[in-house]
């Protein structure tokens, strides 16, 4: 008997991304959720511009593509007009923390009941691994090519710890996929997003530390050691907001 | 109430007809001068089960109604020239995902920040630019507070049909002024959106809302398709007014707030024994060509007059194919002109082109 | 009895199974392509699996099934 096989959730194709690159496991465990909440038949998926632009085609509920930075303000007129389905995101850093750091702040703070699933991997992927707004201070990409200087390019942003701060944000939490038990967790925390969603109880955001093994120039393997050595300790993991925690 | 006189400003008839047309969902951001669409919007929507919500920008207010209108509910923003810009981004992705909604652009002078006076200096971007891409919206130019009512549930509709964006292109004098409205029954439309994200209940295949196509030669079939239908809107759609055209020598021609001061300015060339006739265009996309068409013959001259530098122009000389002298006659910058001014246009057209 | 079985048609190679199995009978094999031209993972010693599925949670292609 099967145990450990593809979710129901997750169409049964071959996805695109390169090989070690860390979306193909979130994308199971968002899937895995999906499965056993049994709720892909009323589920709403909003995809990103990135390297997951075409992840419409590998989850299985209904799906809608947004224009880039755009998925919160997507997810809010999905939400407001079906309030009945479950309604998440799914972007990158360059799509939710630069060109959509409005959209994410103000449906964060209007307590939006949508649960956005993050993915930072400190790089631009798609476009050819250009500096994102998470690039690591001395990281060096193809626009920071002596590596990110604050000076010049400023500090990276620490998406949960400022979104933690806002009253409407209910759950927000950052994990990493460089392990078993990292990756265990991770799903345990996007659970947690779709029930705090489900109780009615607003925004979620599930932060999932990933890697680029393509633009960072580095093996599968050698980019879970950089994820553990370098993002880990300037993005350090943990619950950062969880209002079902309090009183 | 549904059909008694009412005396409303064109912004509020307008936002009270969308709500009897089935609106379900209003996002806007303040602008002047269509704040009241919006104001009205946040006080009539929670009493009718819509919603109502202010967006942080024009850009989050138009992928808010694209998200709604994907899931297949009625969709509407509201804004006036400079936010319309904003949102071009999203009418793009509208268009291109076949998404039908309702975009009301309130006109005010520009280029940049410009003015909050009334203009008619959008027409381009309405007709032409909407957005980046091969794509055209509808688009209706209501010339009074009652077709401000008439046309949104018109734009509303015919979204729905041909599944593509449409757009309201009024500006400030019939946003702001206040006329009788009768409002129609309720809409009854119910056009199938099975092609909507609704959920599939584990009932059909996802239901995928995209405008992303990496195969160019997919892109060119889309796109051809979109055009296909596009010439089904062209022949199905336009719309026009002709007055008093049969047997003018000058046609003098105008949307919108234009229109209702060409139309004093027609009668009162007619007063004095020029035969003036007018067309007013109620469909800007597409282009009523056809009522131009019918008058070369024996029109002399034509007059365009708008709130611009000269935009509508463009598609007048096109509809009637040069054969005939096309004049302009413009104020800009939020300024309006007078039926005097344009009687003066007309008697000098009179003087200089019918001898 | 546990197995562990490898969908060539999805999986690229990448060798983060290979990297988390506790008993280490998980190899890349370098004299075979997939249908994409990556080279596959592999179970060499079936009898030794557990089943604990580490490789099938680290696998970003969904292309490890463990059956138990």
């Amino acid at each position: 008997m099967a145990i450990y096989q593809k979710p129901h959730a997750l169409e049964d194709v071959s996805m695109h991304f390169c090989p070690g690159c860390t979306h193909g496991i979130v994308h199971r465990l968002v899937c895995e959720v999906i499965d056993e909440m049994g709720i892909e038949g009323d589920t709403i998926g909003i995809c990103p511009v990135g390297c997951s632009v075409v992840s419409y085609d590998y989850f299985g509920c209904d799906m809608i593509e947004a224009a880039h930075g755009r998925a919160p303000a997507v997810a809010t007129g999905v939400k407001r007009s079906r309030p009945d389905k479950f309604v998440f995101t799914y972007q990158g850093d360059g799509d939710l923390a630069a060109i959509g750091t409005c959209e994410t702040v103000h449906a964060a703070t209007r307590g939006e009941n949508i649960t956005i699933i993050f993915i930072n991997n400190t790089i631009y992927g798609m476009t050819g691994g250009q500096m994102a707004p998470t690039t690591l201070p001395g990281q060096v990409t193809q626009t920071t090519p002596f590596g990110r200087d604050p000076k010049v390019a400023g500090y990276p942003v620490r998406i949960c710890e400022m979104l933690s701060t806002l009253t409407g944000t209910a759950y927000a939490e950052r994990v990493a996929v460089d392990s078993p038990a990292h990756i265990n967790a991770a799903k345990k925390a996007i659970r947690k997003g779709f029930e705090v969603q489900k109780n009615e109880q607003g925004f979620s955001i599930i932060e999932v530390l990933s890697t680029c093994p393509t633009n960072w120039g580095m093996t599968p393997l050698e980019s879970m050691e950089r994820l553990r050595t370098e993002m880990i300790p300037y993005y350090p993991l943990g619950v950062y907001k969880d209002i079902t925690a309090e009183k | 109430m549904a059909n008694e006189r009412m005396l409303m400003k064109g912004n509020e008839a307008l936002a009270e007809a969308a709500v009897r047309a089935g609106c379900k969902c209003y996002f806007g951001y303040p602008i002047t001068p269509q704040t009241e669409i919006a104001a009205y919007m946040s006080k009539r929507m929670p009493k009718c089960g819509g919603v109502f919500l202010q967006a942080e920008s024009e850009i989050a207010a138009i992928n808010m109604v694209y998200g709604a209108a994907a899931t297949g509910v009625r969709a509407m923003t509201s804004s006036s020239s400079p936010g319309v810009s904003l949102k071009s981004e999203g009418i793009s992705y509208a268009a291109g995902c076949d998404l039908p909604c309702v975009i009301v652009n309130v006109q005010r002078a520009g280029p940049g920040l410009g003015g909050i006076q009334p203009a008619q200096n959008d027409y381009y971007l309405a007709t032409r630019a909407a957005g980046h891409g091969d794509f055209f919206l509808i688009v209706y130019a209501p010339s009074s507070v009652q077709e401000m009512a008439d046309y949104v549930v018109k734009a509303f509709d015919m979204a729905d049909k041909y599944r593509m964006p449409a757009m309201i292109l009024t500006d400030g004098v019939l946003g702001q002024m206040m006329e009788p409205v009768v409002f129609s029954d309720p809409s009854d439309s119910t056009v199938n959106k099975d092609w909507a994200a609704t959920g599939h209940k584990n009932e059909r295949k996802h239901n995928i809302i995209n405008s992303l196509y990496l195969q160019p030669e997919e892109l060119e079939k889309s796109n051809i398709a979109r055009y296909k239908k596009y010439d089904i809107v062209k022949a199905e759609l336009p719309e026009a007014e002709s007055y008093l055209t049969e047997d003018a020598d000058i046609i003098v021609t105008g949307y919108g707030a234009s229109a209702r001061i060409v139309r004093s300015a027609v009668n009162a060339a007619r007063a004095e024994g020029i035969k003036a006739g007018m067309i007013r265009p109620i469909t800007l996309w597409p282009f009523p060509a056809e009522a131009y068409a019918k008058t070369v013959d024996t029109c002399k001259a034509y007059l365009c007059v708008e709130l611009s530098m000269g935009q509508m122009i463009d598609d007048v000389k096109l509809a009637t194919s040069c054969r005939r002298p096309v004049r302009f006659f413009g104020r800009t910058g939020g300024v309006i002109h007078t039926p005097a001014e344009i009687l003066e246009q007309i008697r000098t057209i009179a003087k200089e082109e019918l001898k | 009895m546990a197995k562990m079985t490898v969908n060539t048609e999805k999986c690229k190679g990448c060798e983060l199974c290979v990297s988390v199995c506790p008993k280490k009978i998980i190899k890349i094999r370098k004299d075979i392509r997939t249908p994409k031209g990556y080279c596959p993972a592999e179970c060499t010693d079936q009898a030794q699996c557990t089943g604990c599925a580490m490789c099938f949670t680290m696998c970003p292609d969904c292309a490890i099934t463990v059956e138990r």
